[in-house]
């Protein structure tokens, strides 16, 4: 079966959120593509972009309903079907590849038998072809031991491996429609080229007409060749990917572009003033019992050597796993090291909390990835901001007041928000909050952890913008970190590259990103998708080119 | 690969076995070590010194705790359970007569119970928010907090007085025929059945519920899989582990309900006589019938454990 | 035993790429639900509290003295002098149930709070305390919690005699284990949590820590326990009444009332029915109203 023609008109979808009236979530879609063709779904959360790619399988989530407009695959018209013809229609005509693999994998159950349930409960073929195919499509998807993949448990095989096993389960009944909802999103970027690229590659040889949902402009250029630009259920814009990418018309998809593109500011700060804040030597971090030598069982960091001078920048990237967190927790005092030394100030700092002055607390704050997380949700905002000032500087009643309301009006946040709890704010309200707390210290270093990896990427770049602007303000240094290139491109003067645990790379953001020297930097930076379509094809990077391991 | 999973079995074994003993210890603490001179107890505030010491050292009183303990322990071991104090019987020799009809309760209820809870919470969680759920749940709710003699003051008021069906309150002890049998066992069956079929069958929903809710149910459901296929074949195997906690917690309730049923019914269960020997203050007695049932609750928690532990793919292929 | 209620985890997000909301903040129950559960809580509500109320004022309202011989007629039907009845001795059974409600509700209420305060206190302090002491604290709740409850009470009574503190104490022993572990993992998994690490790097004392950062989070799930607790201790301790070795003559719980008339039983005696369905309808309602509580948190959770 070749892909078919999809036609949505006038889409409507209402939900009731618990304890609330019906609203429309998605209003009035109306999109059409050829068969073969990719239309791409972009928007940030809240956008409406799932529900609506969800709706193509005739499918609300609980609490939602699909309120009005019309659904053409081919000849059939989805939304009139009877439950049993829905039924027949998912997973056979048009299939689904979720976001999170791990979590859309049955955990009891082999992978085989999940990769051809659809096409035996909808009688496409028997067993035996079914696995034959299955087999045939794990090669064409580069999986490895195509004969016997399918023979393990999800938990037995790695994240990228699961997302192109969903791809075979979404291709073995040659659908007509395919749905992606943020298949990459998941992955490393070294991974996402290599699933992308396979996806691409059997998507373009069957002819699948696909539906792309996602947040990144860039990884969409790669794969769409129509674009739709949503905002709150709303469509902005829609049109050819070039155009979108070229000549966006509305201010919105400007918006998103000028955030996925960074530019790459000269190092904004006081440059390095050569005043050493933080050294680290021969550092090594683990977990687990120590053996006779002091080695921990399982170690996630060695032999690092880093130094920050007063007000620097300095960005730490790798992918998950690298370590990169666990050096903000060490330097935090929140895991001791097995090994090595930490000065700060010149002062050699205590591995544990215990062993640390007020002083050194006050001047080391640390900011989590997560704002849900790191605001605690029974506070108020002007309680979270009060306590740095009473533990660290004693402030009367009237100083705190005072300090509060300039701590809120240096990260841009309205007065009126110190009253609310953390869950009455938005995502990058809790950000800010999380970094006026910090603040609230005068701090020398800030230890900021994925700040804005857990953001949309427009208010992400507003929070970057934040960042680069205090410094510059205050003279503040960082320890950023980040598996984002882009933003430590954007903000640091010097980057040090992590990979399982040690350092690859160390030097100027300037030097290192532009010329890298190590063979993993070079995939690293050479695997982030650029905003360009074609960019894929031009990519030599993939898992099959492994960097070796030793530490330059 | 295997030796991990093993290892696991047996540790889970070997814990329980260590519970088993410091459950032990608490109850020969309670029974034998604080409350005081048994002896004097015995004896009255009236018997000389002697009498006493006499009576100390026959009951071996005067030893260190802790090597009575292990004698008692150790009694238990080689099946000497010690001697009833009411009626100078050997302990074992009692708990014999009455443990086989508890058991044949436990397992008559547990046969009916278990199937009916399954059924009724795997159908309220297939119909989540429709008419039957609520219906199960307002019902379920309510059972979970009636107390057992309410059910069984109830069920004699409805089958004995007002209709007739079955004797009220009372053990016919030849059971010949399957009717004589019904009669016997109709009434404190049902009682124990209603509440404990309320607990499993809500325990056994939230369990399924869960899957239910998971993103590879919702997959399943994308791929087209029928709803019955859902539940059976995605949600159910990884609902299995939480399920049999279920029913063990909840037989392990039972325990608790026996006491109850049997002494309302007459009915001549280790139980029963549990009851009995706690009004006479027989210990020796109480010791055992507590150890049984405390043995009991640890073999099916832990049994359950095994359960989870088995049913867990990541446990079971590494 | 019975701490199988659902307990908030940590939502420790490993992940540092996947996009914030995978799924729509919207769930769960359709208009006409929350009308179900709305109805649910009310039903509890007004059972829970005619018996707290009871409870407090009953005795004064009671007509007849409780160990007064009023009538001749024993296991009396309702009657205008006697609107429950009389009871084997001729009783009033309503003078005899307003006072009887006071103990099964006072008891338990007493027996739930000093478990969920030794159960909970301990919980959140053993998460600061060293970790060989944390673990042998959580051995000894864990052997205690593998004595059901019936059996501790029993043994307790056989070794030492019943009273109402003995009640109380084998009550608090046998709740107190199930109480720990749900604060204790509650406790564990929030100190894991960023803001706590947040407070450590501040250089926060381990008490402020517990007290302000963790405490204020626990409230919640620690009150739906402790609610819970009340059902089953209210149970124990009728049960134990029931069997005679609870509450003793000349007082009596709703319990101790129901085993004093099973006698009535044969005759359908009103004695022994309206003792059974008060101490019935206490803890249906209990239970519903704590259910209907704890639902409608979840819901504005999501």
């Amino acid at each position: 079966m070749q892909g078919e023609s999809l036609i949505v008109r006038d889409l409507d979808i209402c939900a009731t959120p618990p304890g609330e009236d019906e609203r429309t979530i998605v209003n009035q879609i109306n999109f059409a593509l050829k068969p073969g063709e990719v239309m791409a779904l972009i928007g940030e959360s809240g956008s409406g972009k799932t529900t609506i790619a969800l709706a193509m399988m005739g499918y609300a989530r609980r609490g939602c309903r699909i309120a009005g407009g019309s659904v053409q695959l081919g000849e059939t018209d989805i939304l009139t079907l009877s439950a049993v013809e829905t039924r027949a229609l998912r997973g056979h005509r048009v299939t689904y590849i979720a976001q999170s693999a791990a979590a859309a994998f049955n955990p009891s159950r082999r992978l085989m038998d999940q990769v051809i349930e659809s096409a035996l409960i909808h009688g496409v073929m028997d067993r035996q072809q079914a696995q034959q195919k299955a087999i045939q499509l794990f090669g064409e998807l580069a999986l490895p031991e195509p004969e016997h993949i399918g023979d393990r448990y999800p938990h037995q095989v790695s994240g990228g491996q699961l997302q192109r096993l969903m791809a075979a389960m979404a291709l073995i009944t040659d659908p007509a429609l395919v749905i992606l909802d943020e298949p990459t999103t998941a992955l490393d970027v070294t991974t996402q080229v290599d699933v992308l690229r396979a996806f691409k590659r059997v998507m373009r040889e069957r002819g699948t007409t696909a539906l792309y949902v996602s947040h990144d402009l860039a990884v969409v250029a790669q794969i769409a060749d129509h674009v739709l630009v949503l905002q709150a259920g709303e469509e902005q814009e829609q049109g050819p990917i070039g155009q979108i990418l070229d000549n966006p018309g509305h201010a919105y998809t400007r918006s998103l572009l000028a955030a996925a593109r960074p530019e790459t500011r000269a190092p904004s700060g006081p440059q390095s003033s050569g005043d050493e804040l933080l050294r680290i030597d021969d550092l090594q971090v683990g977990y687990g019992r120590c053996d006779r030598n002091g080695l921990p069982n399982n170690v996630v960091l060695d032999h690092i050597q880093l130094r920050i001078d007063r007000g620097q920048a300095l960005g730490v990237i790798g992918e998950s796993g690298s370590g990169k967190s666990t050096l903000a927790r060490a330097v935090a005092g929140l895991v001791a090291p097995s090994r090595g030394e930490v000065q700060f100030n010149r002062r050699e700092l205590s591995q544990t909390l215990r062993g640390r002055t007020p002083d050194q607390f006050r001047r080391i704050q640390i900011v989590f990835q997560s704002a849900d997380n790191a605001l605690n949700p029974a506070h108020s905002v002007r309680r979270l901001l009060n306590r740095p000032l009473e533990t660290y500087f004693q402030m009367s009643r009237d100083a705190r007041r005072q300090r509060v309301e300039e701590l809120m009006d240096l990260v841009k946040l309205p007065r009126t928000l110190l009253d609310r709890k953390p869950r009455e704010l938005s995502g990058g309200q809790k950000q800010r909050v999380n970094l006026a707390r910090a603040l609230a210290a005068e701090p020398d270093l800030i230890l900021c952890d994925e700040v804005t990896s857990a953001l949309d990427t427009v208010v992400g770049a507003a929070i970057l913008e934040l960042l680069a602007e205090l410094r510059r303000e205050l003279g503040v240094a960082y320890l950023f970190i980040s598996h984002d290139i882009s933003t430590v491109r954007s903000l640091c003067d010097d980057v040090m590259v992590l990979y399982q645990g040690e350092c690859v790379e160390f030097g100027p953001c300037s030097t290192v990103l532009n010329q890298p020297q190590h063979d993993y930097t070079r995939k690293l930076i050479g695997s982030v998708p650029e905003l360009q379509p074609g960019w894929l094809e031009g990519c030599q990077w993939s898992t099959h080119t492994q960097p070796s391991t030793a530490p330059v | 690969m295997r030796d991990s999973l093993f290892g696991l079995v047996l540790g889970r074994l070997a814990s329980s076995l260590i519970t088993l003993l410091m459950v032990s210890l608490v109850i020969f603490a309670i029974t034998s070590l604080l409350p005081g001179d048994t002896a004097q107890q015995v004896l009255g505030q009236f018997a000389t010194p002697e009498q006493v010491e006499a009576l100390r050292a026959q009951l071996g009183l005067n030893q260190p705790p802790l090597l009575r303990y292990w004698q008692w322990l150790s009694g238990f071991a080689t099946g000497d359970l010690g001697r009833s104090a009411s009626n100078g019987v050997d302990v074992i020799q009692l708990v014999n007569d009455r443990l086989p009809n508890s058991l044949l309760l436990a397992a008559i209820t547990t046969v009916i119970s278990v199937p009916v809870a399954l059924i009724m919470g795997i159908a309220a969680a297939m119909r989540r928010g429709g008419m039957l759920d609520r219906t199960l749940n307002l019902i379920t709710l309510s059972m979970v907090a009636v107390p057992e003699f309410l059910v069984a003051t109830l069920a004699v008021l409805i089958f004995a007085v007002q209709l007739g069906w079955l004797p009220a309150l009372s053990y016919v002890s030849t059971v010949d025929s399957l009717g004589a049998f019904m009669k016997v066992y109709a009434m404190p069956v049902l009682t124990l059945c209603s509440v404990l079929i309320a607990q499993m069958a809500r325990m056994t929903r939230a369990a399924l519920i869960d899957q239910l809710d998971s993103a590879y149910v919702e997959m399943a459901r994308l791929k087209g899989v029928p709803p019955m296929r859902r539940v059976l074949r995605h949600a159910l195997p990884n609902a299995v582990g939480p399920i049999a906690n279920a029913v063990a917690l909840s037989l392990s309730y039972l325990l608790g309900g026996v006491i109850i049923v049997e002494t309302i019914f007459n009915y001549p269960g280790i139980a029963s006589l549990m009851v009995d020997a706690v009004s006479n203050r027989d210990l020796a007695l109480v010791q055992a019938c507590a150890m049984i049932f405390c043995g009991a609750y640890l073999l099916l928690v832990m049994l359950a454990d095994l359960c989870a532990i088995l049913s867990n793919p990541r446990l079971r292929n590494r | 035993m019975n701490d199988t209620k659902t307990m908030p985890t940590s939502k420790g997000n490993r992940r540092p790429y996947v996009s914030p909301r995978s799924r729509l903040p919207i769930a769960v129950p359709k208009q006409r639900n929350r009308s179900g559960w709305q109805l649910t809580r009310w039903i509890g509500l007004s059972l829970f509290s005619f018996w707290l109320l009871v409870a407090l004022f009953g005795p004064l309202l009671a007509p007849y003295p409780m160990g007064a011989f009023v009538s001749d007629q024993i296991y009396g039907g309702a009657s205008t002098a006697h609107l429950l009845g009389t009871d084997y001795m001729g009783r009033d059974m309503l003078s005899r149930m307003l006072t009887g409600a006071r103990y099964t509700v006072g008891l338990a209420l007493v027996a739930a709070l000093l478990s969920s305060l030794v159960g909970a206190g301990f919980g959140m302090l053993t998460v600061l305390l060293p970790r060989w002491l944390e673990e042998s604290v959580r051995r000894i709740f864990d052997t205690l919690i593998s004595i059901p409850s019936k059996m501790m009470a029993l043994v307790m009574v056989s070794a030492f005699g019943t009273s109402i503190p003995l009640l109380i104490l084998a009550a608090v022993l046998s709740y107190a284990p199930g109480s720990f572990r749900i604060a204790h993992s509650l406790a564990k998994n929030l100190s894991t949590l960023e803001y706590v690490q947040v407070a450590r790097t501040r250089g926060e004392g381990r008490l402020y820590i517990a007290a302000v950062e963790i405490f204020p989070n626990m409230i919640q799930p620690v009150l739906t326990d402790m609610g819970m607790r009340f059902v089953f201790i209210v149970l124990l301790l009728s049960g134990m009444s029931f069997l005679g070795l609870g509450v003793q003559p000349p007082v009596a719980d709703l319990g101790s009332l129901v085993r004093e008339n099973i006698g009535g039983l044969s005759q359908g005696a009103l004695a022994v029915i309206a003792p059974a369905l008060a101490i019935g309808s206490l803890t249906v309602g209990a239970n519903l109203l704590i259910d209907s509580l704890s639902n409608s948190r979840d819901n504005q959770k999501e």
